[in-house]
This record gives structure tokens, C-alpha cells and sequence, in this order.
């Protein structure tokens, strides 16, 4: 393999699995958050309980996200080095503000709340993962401004004497029309992603036989917060996609949509593919099942509008940008997409039913042994993992939907790659690959524990004085309530050596 | 002066920001098979002295790779790709290391914990020594041609002057892990940081003056360039001895027990190298050994004025509050970190409610 296509494979596989970390961060973040806040204002210990247990399974996922997270901000020089020289007056600019707004922010109040349960006050505490949660929030917005750019470079204009993209307005990179309709998009994926995680857990902990009374009750709070979190993530993930959609299709990208849907040849009005099958080399369609008109309404909110195809668009862009194929890899955009929507689907159908299983106090199941127990167990085991799958689905579509442009219009990706040798290059892809692999056995292993091990009942946070100089309230202990009640020895003061976590 | 060179500035700020937090971290790291004498309640005492604030440390060497790119998008491209076996080696090492932290308590088990700590261990040692010899090839300069490319192999890093400041940067982290664990632990653990830290102190002096006096001697830019570059020639020397002062310092305090000075003489040291390095690269970021002519400087390498400017606008009000508060976290956790009383199990029963059980505080996977 060229040290483009070696440079590409690494890039899809490090990001692909970068991004199996976020979502949940950015999502859990604030359900674990949301959480918090819910024990402190109501002093029910199972809040507390659901704080610790979903706190665990974030800081495991959230371990991975950010030591995969350096690498992606290194492989842009190291690996797309022509490209970083080219755009870094305008890509760079978002990176490095992500790390100064949104990197410190979320590990130095992480590390406050994973230390600080002894040496905070409880508002204080929570209020600690709201920060973090937020960065994660900040990080996202900079990264996608970003990738917004690649996807519509706008607010720049290429310099022919220094070869570089200089930026003629940052307001309308940070603001750019594709990120205005992308972000929205990829956040409401991540509560999708965190709602279907903490309710796929709650469903498998509720169902489990001979489950404490306590914990099943403390579980399906956490079922009904996750699940509606992951309809609601689900209605705007939908929304969101079709503004974009509509957006990508009809002015920046038709290549993409056309290619998505294996649209050959322009259409007025186009049909919606239900089923293509193409030729291997994805040049052609040879076996087809469609809905009249569907695709032209979806792709501009008219039912006979024009949509333009494949070939006509190749021909468009070689009168435009000079000989070449302008056409990505069909089959893989079209079936990427195709299953992004229906991993989306499956899942917010499975939380609907999680919900509608548990309502009113409902046992799920009750009393039921056969197929149906089985059914929903096996529904609560896969949740997590559809809006996983679907998160990477949708960022091979848009990303390998861009080919052959690295930042559409401007540059080729084969025309971004560093000058460096195939060896060196394959050898940081076997070795990424690997680390990878064992990084996501040992990941999961950690997870399925404290999944399986449930919540714990570990003696009551002491809380301190606000870390004394510190803002904030200092309500010290228990409160007033008497439900938690001050556990343990007296809070731990300023003066106090510190407790061992780690 | 020009918004590229206060940006040559901030990104030796935030380089030195990173070595003199992470830079201990590292010791920690590197000293935790040393000083722990396989004790395991000694290893979680030295992984706590860092715990809360690693992650935050490690931030400054993104917001500098980040400022980097935005800032000097030439200087990024071409030394990101040129690195590109050492930070491979680097990536790889924070990567386990990272995670080593997180989940090295989450499970029971001897070859676990054992095997995180070899993680933690090589993933402190690794980029201790190859910062310095990446820093090293830096100042001294790579073979670039007049791509931008750089034209030689794994073998062109490893010059017996890399190699010095990759032992200088080595010792001096490790002794930075030492004095910092001096101040950070109780008891026998305390004075094991104390006297490891009086052995390491005479490696680094011997080590860092004589990578700071090569860098003086022979790898300063050369006068031809010029302006500011004069000043900078003169002020690399003196940040040098500045270095070699505070080392001593530090040295002195720490046999005289004065741990929190010798800690800050010690942290003061490690701007002062830092800056002394840049200092003599300046005006240069990367030169080409295999022309002057070819070499990335702060003019040919910067970004264009009005991505500076934001930048600048951006950092004047975000760096400060960054200090802020993570100062305030390490206020928070200013305290020393010792190991629960001996008979931990029996806690003083606390007013819990029937269904908890009372364990010990730091239950395994708490």
C-alpha cells in the first residue's frame, strides 16, 4: 500500500475509535452530572449511588477518549503534514483554542471530582462534572469548527504566493452555516449515545433475578432519565440530519447525497433508493428498489425538485477542477448511511420500549420467564452499542462521502500527506492497531465489571469546606435532610492528609 | 515586535509550562519502582501525589502542539512529520501511561497492578528521555531540504548532543518527581524521596551543564541574524547560568530539608533551561543542518498577522484564567498524601442507613 492509502487507513481506525470514547463522555457528562445534582438537592442516597456507579463507567471510557485524543491532534503533522502547512492558519487556530478553553477545563475539574469528594462542599462537587461536562461541550464545538471548514471551507481564501489558507473572517469559520447545522447533529448523537447507555444498563440491572429491592428501584430511575434522554437525542439527531441533509445536497456537497442514495443519474423528481445493488466497482446500479418522489422531498422539501446525479455531477467537476474522478467510494457511503439510520432507529426503538415496559412502577417482564424476558435482556445488552455503531457509520458517510477532497474544493487528499516512508507509516498502523485492540478488550472488561458488580454501598462522601479560598456554598455533610445524613467521620478539614483514590 | 515572535514566546511558555508540571509527574512515574521498594500501599501513595493534576499537566503539551499549529503551521508540518518515529514512541508511552493511572486500581489482582505499573513506569520513562533528545535535535537542527522535508532516518536523532539532553532531561525530571514527592509524602516514603532526590541532583547538574554549556558553545544562531537574535544569543547564556544556579539551589535545599523551596528552585531551573534552549534557537524554530538558507524561522513559518491576532485575544484572556484555576486545584489538594492508618478495617461504624455495610475508605475500585 502508498503511504496515502496507509496514512488513511490510520486515519479512519485512530478516529473511528477516538470517537467510540466521546459521545459517552460528552452524553454521561451530564447525565452523571444530572445525576449529582439530584442527590445533593434531594438527598436520596439512590442519586448518590447512581452518581458513583455511572461515574465509574465514564472515567473508564473517559481514560481511553483522552489518551487517543493526543494522537489525533499529533497525526494531522505527522501524518497530513502538507495539509497542515496549507490550512493551519485556519484549522489550527480551532485546535489550539479547544485545548486552552476546553482540555483544561474538563481534565482539571475531573481531577477535582474524582479527588475532591472528601475536600469540596457537595454543591461544589457537582458542580465540578457540570464544568467538565461543559468542556467536553467546548472541546466538541472547536473540533467540528474545524471539520466544518474541511467539509465548506469558508471565511478563507487560498494565498498563491505563500501557499497557505489565509482567513479573511474567523467569525464565519466559527459560524460556519455546516457547523451550524452539523454540531447540533453530532451532540444530539452523543445524547443518544449516553441516554441508550445508561438505560440499556438500567434495563439488563432491573431485569437481573433476585436483585436487591432498593437497587432495582434506584436503577429504574436511571432507566426513564436515560431513555428519554435518548428520545430526545433521537428526534433532534433526526431533525438536525434532514436540515443537513437538504443542506449538503442541494448547495455543498451533491457528490455526497447522490452518492449516498447511488443516485447515477440526475432526477426530477428523484426517487428514494430503498435497495441498491451496484456493480463491484460501485459505478453503476444494476439492481434497484425505490419510492417515487421520496428523495426529492427529503433532499429539498419539494416533491418533484430536481436532484443531480452522479455522472452529471463527475462531468460538472471535471469541466470545473480539470480531469479526475470526483466520485467516492458509492457502495461505502450509500450502505454507511443506510446503516447509521437504521442503527439510530433500532436504538430509540428499544429505549421506547425500555420506557414503556417499566412505566407506572411496572416490573418488566413480570413474572414471565419465556421469550419475551429474553427479548427485552437481549434489547438491553445491545442499546449501548447501536448509537456506537451508528455514530461511526455516520463519520465514514461524511468523511469518505468528501473523497477525493481533504477540504472540499481546495485540496486532494492525496495531496495533503506528509513526505514520509510507507515503512514508518505502516509500522505506526500495526502498531496503533494493536494497542488499540488490547486497550478495547481490557475497556470492556473494566465496564462489563462494574456493570455486572451494580451499585455499591460504600460509605457516605465526608465533603469538605469547599477546598477553604474556593468559591461556592459550603454546605457541610449531610444538610439539613435527614435522609443521607452526614456518613462517615466527620468531613475531612483543610487540614486533613489526603485519602488514598486511585 | 512582531505577533510571531511574541508567539515564539507563549509556545516556549507553554513548553516550559508542560516540562515543569508534567516534568515531575514523569518522576513520579520513574521513581515509582524505586521508592515504593515493591510496597504496594507506597505505590498508591506516590500515584495520589499526582493524581488529581497529571491530567490537567499534560494539557500544556496539546495547547503547545495546538498553538504550534496555528501559529507556526510550517514549523508544526515540518516538525510533527519529521518527529515522526520518536513521537510514535512518545504517543505510545502517554497513551499507556494515561490509562495505566485510571485503571490500575479498578480491578484486585497482582500481574494487573504489576502490569500497570510497568506501564506507568515506561510511559514516564520514555518521553523523560526522548523530550530531551527530540529538544536537542531541535536546537541543534535537523537535515530539511528546501521542501520542508526532512532527509534523514531514525539514526540522524541519535548525535551523542541529543542524547545529552535526553539524560539531562531525564535526570532532571526524576529529580522534579523526587523533590516533589519530598513534598508530597509522609514518613519513610518522605525520606526516601529526600535522599534519592541529593543522588539525582549531582547526575543533573553534571548532565544539564554540560548540555547547557554545548548549547552555548556551538548551537546558538548564529550573529549573522542579526536584530533581537543578538540579545537572545546573550540571554541564552544567561538564562543557562540562571539554570545552573537554581539546580544547585535546589540541591541545597533539599539536603537542608527545605522541601517546598527546593521544589520551586528546582521548578524556576526548569524554565530557566527551557528558555535558554529557546532562546538560542531564536530566531530560528527548526533549523536545517543542511543549509542555513533552508532553515523554518519565526518569519517563514508563521501564520499570516490576523490568526496571530486572534490567537493573541484568545490567549490573553484564557491563559489567565487557565492559571487560575489550576492553581486553585492544586490548593485544593495542597495536602500531604500519607496511607491510611494500619488497622484500616475497623473504621468507626458511621451513621449509615441499614442496607450499606461499612468496608474500609479506600475499597478496591474506589
Amino acid at each position: 500500500m502508498s503511504v496515502l492509502e496507509l496514512s488513511r487507513w490510520q486515519f479512519g481506525i485512530t478516529t473511528v475509535y477516538h470517537f467510540l470514547f466521546v459521545p459517552i463522555t460528552i452524553g454521561l457528562g451530564f447525565l452523571v452530572a444530572g445525576f449529582e445534582t439530584a442527590w445533593v438537592r434531594t438527598r436520596h442516597e439512590r442519586w448518590l449511588r447512581l452518581t458513583k456507579f455511572y461515574g465509574k463507567l465514564f472515567l473508564i471510557n473517559f481514560a481511553l477518549g483522552v489518551v487517543t485524543g493526543i494522537v489525533q491532534e499529533f497525526q494531522f503533522g505527522m501524518n497530513w503534514s502538507a495539509y497542515s502547512r496549507q490550512v493551519g492558519n485556519i484549522f489550527g487556530a480551532p485546535l489550539a483554542i479547544e485545548a486552552l478553553l476546553a482540555f483544561f477545563l474538563e481534565s482539571t475539574f475531573l481531577g477535582l471530582w474524582i479527588f475532591g469528594w472528601e475536600r469540596l462542599s457537595p454543591r461544589l462537587h457537582a458542580a465540578c462534572m457540570w464544568i467538565a461536562a461543559t468542556g467536553t461541550l467546548l472541546s466538541a464545538y472547536f473540533i467540528l469548527t474545524a471539520n466544518a471548514w474541511m467539509q465548506h471551507p469558508v471565511g478563507s481564501v487560498y494565498n498563491p504566493k505563500t501557499g497557505q489558507d489565509e482567513l479573511t473572517s474567523f467569525v464565519k469559520v466559527l459560524f460556519n452555516p455546516a457547523q451550524l447545522a452539523g454540531f447540533p447533529h453530532v451532540i444530539a448523537g452523543c445524547f443518544l449515545t449516553a441516554g441508550s447507555l445508561v438505560a440499556g444498563v438500567a434495563l439488563w440491572q432491573v431485569l437481573r433475578p433476585g436483585i436487591e429491592e432498593g437497587h432495582a428501584l434506584a436503577f429504574r430511575h436511571a432507566l426513564k432519565a436515560g431513555a428519554i434522554t435518548a428520545i430526545i437525542g433521537a428526534v433532534a439527531v433526526i431533525i438536525t440530519g434532514d436540515t443537513q441533509g437538504k443542506l449538503f445536497t442541494t448547495q455543498y456537497q451533491p457528490m455526497k447525497m447522490a452518492s449516498a442514495e447511488a443516485l447515477y443519474h440526475t432526477a426530477q423528481p428523484a426517487p428514494f433508493s430503498l435497495l441498491t445493488i451496484g456493480s463491484l466497482n460501485g459505478q453503476r446500479a444494476i439492481f434497484q428498489i425505490t419510492l417515487p418522489h421520496l428523495l426529492s422531498f427529503l433532499a429539498t422539501g419539494n416533491w418533484s425538485a430536481k436532484v443531480q446525479g452522479i455522472d452529471n455531477l463527475q462531468q460538472q467537476y471535471q469541466a470545473q477542477f480539470g480531469p479526475g474522478s470526483y466520485i467516492p467510494m458509492v457502495p461505502v457511503v450509500y450502505w454507511s448511511f443506510r446503516l447509521m439510520i437504521g442503527f439510530g432507529l433500532l436504538a430509540v426503538l428499544i429505549a421506547i420500549v425500555a420506557l414503556w415496559v417499566t412505566r407506572r412502577g411496572r416490573t418488566p417482564a413480570h413474572g414471565r420467564r419465556g421469550w419475551w424476558r429474553k427479548v427485552l435482556i437481549l434489547g438491553g445488552i445491545l442499546l449501548p452499542f447501536l448509537p456506537l455503531l451508528g455514530n461511526s457509520t455516520g463519520w465514514i458517510m461524511t468523511e469518505m462521502g468528501r473523497q477525493p477532497w481533504l477540504v472540499y474544493g481546495q485540496l486532494k487528499t492525496a495531496d495533503g500527506v506528509s513526505a514520509n516512508s510507507a515503512g514508518e507509516v505502516l509500522a505506526s498502523l500495526i502498531v496503533f492497531t494493536l494497542l488499540y485492540g488490547v486497550l478495547a478488550v481490557i475497556e470492556g472488561g473494566l465496564m462489563l465489571k462494574y456493570i455486572k458488580a451494580g451499585l455499591t454501598d460504600e460509605p457516605l462522601p465526608t465533603y469538605g469546606q469547599g477546598g477553604a479560598g474556593g468559591a461556592g456554598g459550603t454546605d457541610p455533610g449531610g444538610g439539613p435532610d435527614a435522609d443521607g445524613a452526614a456518613g462517615g467521620p466527620v468531613g475531612a478539614g483543610p487540614d486533613e492528609p489526603m485519602h488514598l483514590v486511585y | 515586535m512582531h505577533l510571531s515572535d511574541l508567539w515564539f514566546i507563549a509556545i516556549a511558555v507553554l513548553w516550559a509550562g508542560y516540562f515543569v508540571l508534567e516534568g515531575f509527574d514523569f518522576g513520579v512515574g520513574i521513581l515509582l519502582p524505586f521508592l515504593s521498594r515493591g510496597d504496594d500501599m507506597s505505590k498508591r501513595v506516590m500515584i495520589n501525589t499526582i493524581g488529581p493534576v497529571w491530567d490537567g499537566n499534560e494539557v500544556w503539551l496539546l495547547t503547545a502542539g495546538g498553538a504550534t499549529f496555528a501559529a507556526f503551521p510550517a514549523w508544526y508540518a515540518a516538525m510533527f512529520s519529521a518527529f515522526y518515529l520518536p513521537l510514535l514512541l512518545i504517543l505510545i508511552a502517554l497513551i499507556i501511561r494515561g490509562v495505566a493511572f485510571e485503571y490500575r486500581g479498578k480491578r484486585d489482582g497482582e500481574p494487573w497492578r504489576r502490569g500497570w505499573d510497568v506501564a506507568i513506569f515506561l510511559g514516564s520513562l520514555v518521553p523523560a528521555l526522548l523530550w530531551g533528545v527530540a529538544f536537542g535535535n531541535i536546537v541543534r537542527g535537523i537535515p530539511l531540504n528546501g521542501a520542508e522535508h526532512f532527509t534523514g532516518n531514525f539514526w540522524t536523532f541519535l548525535n551523542p548532543y541529543a542524547l545529552l539532553g535526553g539524560v539531562t532531561t531525564l535526570t532532571l525530571f526524576t529529580l522534579h518527581g523526587a523533590l516533589f514527592l519530598a513534598l508530597k509524602t509522609t514518613g519513610e516514603l518522605r525520606k526516601r524521596a529526600n535522599a534519592t532526590a541529593s543522588a539525582v541532583a549531582l547526575a543533573v547538574i553534571v548532565a544539564g551543564a554540560g548540555f547547557l554549556a554545548w548549547t552555548g558553545a556551538s548551537y546558538r544562531a548564529p550573529a549573522s541574524y542579526g536584530g533581537a537574535a543578538a540579545g537572545t544569543r546573550t540571554a541564552s547564556v544567561v538564562f543557562a547560568a540562571l539554570a545552573a544556579v537554581m539546580l544547585i539551589g535546589a540541591a541545597l535545599a533539599n539536603r537542608r530539608g527545605r522541601e517546598g523551596v527546593a521544589f520551586a528552585a528546582n521548578a524556576v531551573g526548569i524554565l530557566a533551561a527551557v528558555a535558554s534552549l529557546f532562546t538560542a534557537l531564536y530566531p530560528r524554530v527548526l533549523p536545517s543542518t543542511t543549509s542555513p538558507a533552508l532553515s523554518l524561522t519565526t518569519a517563514n513559518a508563521a501564520a499570516a498577522a490576523n490568526t496571530l491576532a486572534i490567537m493573541t485575544v484568545v490567549a490573553c484572556i484564557f491563559l489567565p484564567l487557565v492559571l487560575a484555576y489550576q492553581a486553585w486545584t492544586y490548593w485544593v489538594f495542597r495536602k500531604r498524601v500519607s496511607a491510611p492508618p494500619a488497622p484500616n478495617v475497623g473504621t468507626p461504624p458511621a451513621p449509615l442507613p441499614p442496607t450499606a455495610t461499612s468496608g474500609p475508605r479506600a475499597a478496591p475500585g474506589a
